[in-house]
């Protein structure tokens, strides 16, 4: 698995970082602060041993119980409160792959789908290699529970970073072919034949020499008592039917008609209903509340501490719940970070900019020497605001705690994070606790942290046995969210007397997501994750450009405000930098922008390639239409090559109408082109969302936008013509999820830049008038 | 007890007077295809038909509507999703998370009933949904299939 290798030395994946699953007390007698650094060591360790052993498949055999993990689909079945950990049963196997007598396949997905269409995508690469029929193939989710259970069969649950695919797909590619020869091994036993003369399609197993059939269903039962074998080759993604093909969803029914099941929705029978405040400043703490005065109000359980910092009110139906904590008497003690301001914060990161102090990311020779040297030098600042995910359904779990057992019921990115902050709240070993998942509606980062999860089980374990739903309000997440990290930076280039780049140094200062999550994964101090985009080289983001004399490094400066990933997160800001600085060095030497990129990819292919692409089928050769600006934008990250060319006007009023993007991706290998284009489609309008209205703002230390009202997305009329390239070149796996979000801004920034002369520098662009002078 | 009609049948409910129409849909009726979003009636996500009129439901406090008036949420905009909407939406893939989409859909119901052969303008116009996930080109191209019949046989 090479991808996965590569992103093992480049940066922790993100099931690294964030499930930190403590010790088993059951088993291992581990302190609770060696747990995360002991519990990542052992998880890598069976990681491996179930990727690169044994992988087990499973079939189910009738008269033994399957596990129950939650059906995906249309009209989602509330799953039972209470019901044991399935998958545990000491008869079951279990791990990708079930076929039923009945001929129906049922496919275990590991990861979550939150409308990136990973379900549908991990079905496929398991439904190729299993050569059965996809029209009667369903999925499901395992527990973390059963994963934990099981040395982590499925190995990682978290869906961040754009890694469903990217480094799942051996495995579970793996787990399909695995079946099938076991499959196709059983019907040769029956007829005593070779397996070898043995074809099969659809579910279909040919005897070839005798013209003999059978069916996946009547040799399942005996199929699964052979032993798997251990000597898998996988096809040659050109002989693929089903993965790379334009197949529909599996998901999609349940979403027309209002019957799929999302957190929000979910309903268990006693359940009551909890709406919580937290201190609206983060690190501020809960002073005091009169819960006497809303005890009469309808509905109204229990008003229950949350840590010290939050207080909520369980009541039968959320509404009440949250009118009921509107109306209570609240005071809040706002702690050391009340005076932080967004001018505050600007300046502390002002003060990086030039800091003596940095940490070095990427560098060749030497960039202060070549520039102090250059005939030209070319400089500007440039900012990113805080930006919340807001995620079309609010955080939210439901929890059920008894002194024995506490089970969730949450959407949530990661499986295993969820357990291990469900054990953590509820004061139980992971061993007691399971996490049941449903459906997300949005993720983009936000739901791979868990502090709303604790928050629904520290209400539940004060309730115990009383299954209890927290629903955030809007206006509670668009004020506590894990925020997009906020940071500025400096570029300076030299240029020689041809207007060749001899020196480039970028400095970013700002905010470090991991060290404000996971500081114990800090490398010597480095937050890989800033330099997004900006490496000598890996499946996190090579730097494309070659520049003889190279710096990039981060002063960082860390605000209390709480960063988190955020789709996308540092290649979004990274590629506004280095995207929008590479046009501004275009300017000022007198070259097109597409030149100056050319000249620049010369040893980077894959960059130039997208790159080449796009500028081709936005005509960039050809003079844009009256009024129009084009701009150009190219980034790597999260594996994959990717370029946009945006086509905008700016009326007399200002107002800018975005008229087309063309954007091409190179992911290596496209599991299902149809969905990687409503990726790339949906990159432009979160990415542009972004680049248009998204900041959060703070003052006196807290959140200034409180919903949609204040923190525009676009809208169906602001939204571009996208048209897709997607050119997979082979040979690696990346993701699509997030890359393209990355050259939005920057392509039409330029394309600002071209239409009007007017150089936007910090984001967003509401803040700016483009208004003729 | 109040009553509301909704999806063609009066249903008994127990609420104040001032919650909104969609936490009673979702908490006392069961009918949560009508999902929260922002409560302030900015994205949309809480669209039904009140005698046809697209709404914002959670702003409408219940006891503002009358007893008689004709509610359709998601789940009873037609008989086994089969509205061309609905059919367009499938065929065209357009759900990414899908949160949002029930009540795109019921705009977009709305907007066909009022203009069968809606411009780009008009989707533009009654189209104010908020989708995070971006489905909003394949929203379009939904809404003009449907228009058109519904994807072909």
């Amino acid at each position: 698995m090479e991808s996965t290798a590569a992103s093992f030395t480049d940066l922790p994946p993100l099931a690294e970082l964030d499930t930190a699953l403590p010790a088993e007390p059951a088993t291992v007698a581990a302190p609770a602060s060696r747990g995360r650094a002991a519990s990542v060591a052992r998880r890598r360790f069976l990681q491996g041993a179930a990727l690169g052993g044994s992988l087990v498949v499973a079939f189910n055999v009738p008269f033994v119980r399957r596990a129950s993990a939650q059906a995906m689909g249309g009209g989602a079945a509330a799953p039972a409160a209470g019901s044991a950990a399935a998958g545990t049963h000491p008869d079951e196997m279990n791990c990708w792959v079930v076929v039923n007598p009945d001929e129906s396949v049922i496919i275990r997905v590991a990861r979550s789908e939150m409308g990136q269409g990973t379900l549908t995508g991990l079905a496929q690469l398991v439904a190729e290699e299993l050569d059965c029929d996809w029209a009667r193939v369903s999925t499901e989710y395992p527990t973390p529970g059963q994963n934990l259970a099981r040395n982590r069969i499925w190995g990682s649950f978290s869906t961040g970073g754009s890694r469903g695919v990217r480094e799942s797909h051996e495995y579970v590619r793996k787990g399909g072919a695995t079946a099938r020869m076991m499959l196709v091994q059983a019907a040769a036993d029956e007829w005593k034949v070779p397996a070898a003369e043995c074809s099969v399609a659809k579910g279909v197993i040919t005897h070839k020499p005798s013209g003999r059939t059978t069916t996946y269903g009547k040799v399942c039962e005996a199929a699964a008592k052979l032993t798997p074998p251990t000597d898998v080759a996988l096809k040659d993604p050109k002989d693929w039917t089903i993965a790379g093909k334009r197949l529909q969803r599996l998901d999609t029914a349940g979403k027309v008609d209002g019957s799929q099941v999302y957190g929000m929705d979910l309903k268990l029978p006693g359940m009551l209903n909890a709406a919580i405040k937290a201190c609206p400043v983060f690190g501020g703490k809960v002073k005091r509340y009169d819960a006497a005065a809303i005890g009469s109000r309808p509905g109204v359980k229990k008003v229950v501490p949350v840590g010290d910092y939050a207080v909520a009110v369980v009541a039968d139906t959320w509404w009440r719940a949250k009118t009921a904590l509107d109306a209570m008497p609240l005071e809040w003690d706002f702690g050391p970070n009340a005076a932080v301001s967004s001018a505050s914060i600007a300046a502390t990161l002002k003060a990086g900019l030039d800091a003596p102090e940095a940490i070095v990311g990427n560098q060749a020779g030497d960039a202060r020497q070549a520039i102090g040297a250059a005939a030209r030098k070319v400089e500007a600042v440039y900012s990113y605001p805080y930006q919340n995910h807001a995620t079309m359904e609010v955080m939210n779990a439901t929890a059920r705690w008894t002194p024995e057992r506490c089970e969730v019921w949450a959407p949530t990115q990661n499986g295993e994070a969820a357990l291990a902050a469900t054990a953590e709240a509820a004061g139980l070993p992971t061993a007691k606790c399971d996490v049941h998942k449903v459906n997300l509606g949005g993720g983009f980062g936000r739901r791979g942290q868990h502090d709303w999860l604790g928050q629904a089980v520290t209400i539940a374990k004060q309730m115990p046995g009383t299954p209890v739903k927290l629903i955030w309000s809007r206006e509670e997440d668009m004020t506590h969210g894990r925020y997009h990290p906020i940071t500025q930076c400096k570029l300076t280039a030299g240029l020689d007397t041809d207007g060749n780049v001899t020196g480039l140094h970028m400095r970013i200062s700002g905010q470090s997501i991991v060290a404000g999550l996971f500081p114990q994964n800090l490398q010597n101090g480095k937050d890989p994750v800033v330099f997004q985009g900006l490496n000598a080289g890996g499946a996190e983001g090579a730097f494309g450009y070659a520049v003889p004399n190279l710096l990039i490094d981060h002063a960082m400066r860390n605000p209390h405000v709480p960063p988190g990933f955020w789709r996308g997160v540092n290649l979004n800001h990274n590629a506004i930098y280095i995207e929008s600085f590479i046009d501004e060095v275009a300017q000022a030497s007198g070259q097109d922008p597409l030149a100056l990129r050319r000249k620049l990819l010369v040893k980077s292919p894959k960059h130039l390639a997208v790159l080449n692409a796009v500028a081709e089928r936005a005509g960039w050769d050809k003079p844009a239409p009256p009024g129009v600006g084009r701009g150009l934008a190219q980034i790597m990250g999260f594996g994959s090559y990717v370029a946009a060319c945006a086509e905008v006007s700016v009326a007399d009023d200002g107002s800018l109408k975005i008229h087309r993007i063309v954007a091409a991706t190179d992911p290596g290998h496209v599991v299902n082109p149809q969905q990687v284009e409503a990726q790339v489609e949906g990159s432009f309008a979160y990415g542009l969302s972004a680049a248009l209205f998204g900041a959060c703002t703070v003052k006196d230390g807290r959140i200034e936008q409180d919903n949609f009202s204040t923190y525009p997305a676009l809208l169906m009329a602001q939204m571009p013509k996208v048209e897709t390239v997607v050119m997979p070149s082979g040979g690696f796996w990346g993701g699509v999820g997030e890359p393209t979000i990355a050259v939005a801004a920057p392509a039409v920034l330029n394309a600002i830049f071209a239409a009007t002369g007017k150089r936007i520098r910090d984001l967003p662009l509401k803040d700016h008038s483009l208004k003729k002078a | 007890m109040a009553s509301l009609n909704v999806n063609g049948s009066a249903r008994q409910f127990d609420a104040e007077p001032e919650t909104p129409l969609l936490w009673v849909l979702r908490e006392q009726l069961g009918l949560t295809g009508t999902k929260y979003g922002c409560g302030i009636a900015q994205c949309g996500a809480c669209t039904v038909h009140i005698d046809g009129v697209p709404t914002r439901s959670c702003v409408r406090p219940v006891s503002s509507v009358g007893a008689n008036e004709q509610i359709v949420t998601i789940e009873g905009l037609a008989p086994k999703a089969s509205h061309a909407l609905q059919r367009s939406w499938v065929a065209l893939d357009v759900p990414q998370c899908g949160f949002c989409q029930s009540g795109m859909i019921m705009a977009a119901a709305a907007l066909l009933k009022a203009k069968p052969k809606p411009t780009d303008a008009d989707i533009d116009e009654a189209m104010t949904n908020i989708c995070r996930c971006g489905t909003y080109n394949r929203v379009r191209a939904a809404i003009k299939m449907a228009a058109d019949g519904g994807p072909k046989a």
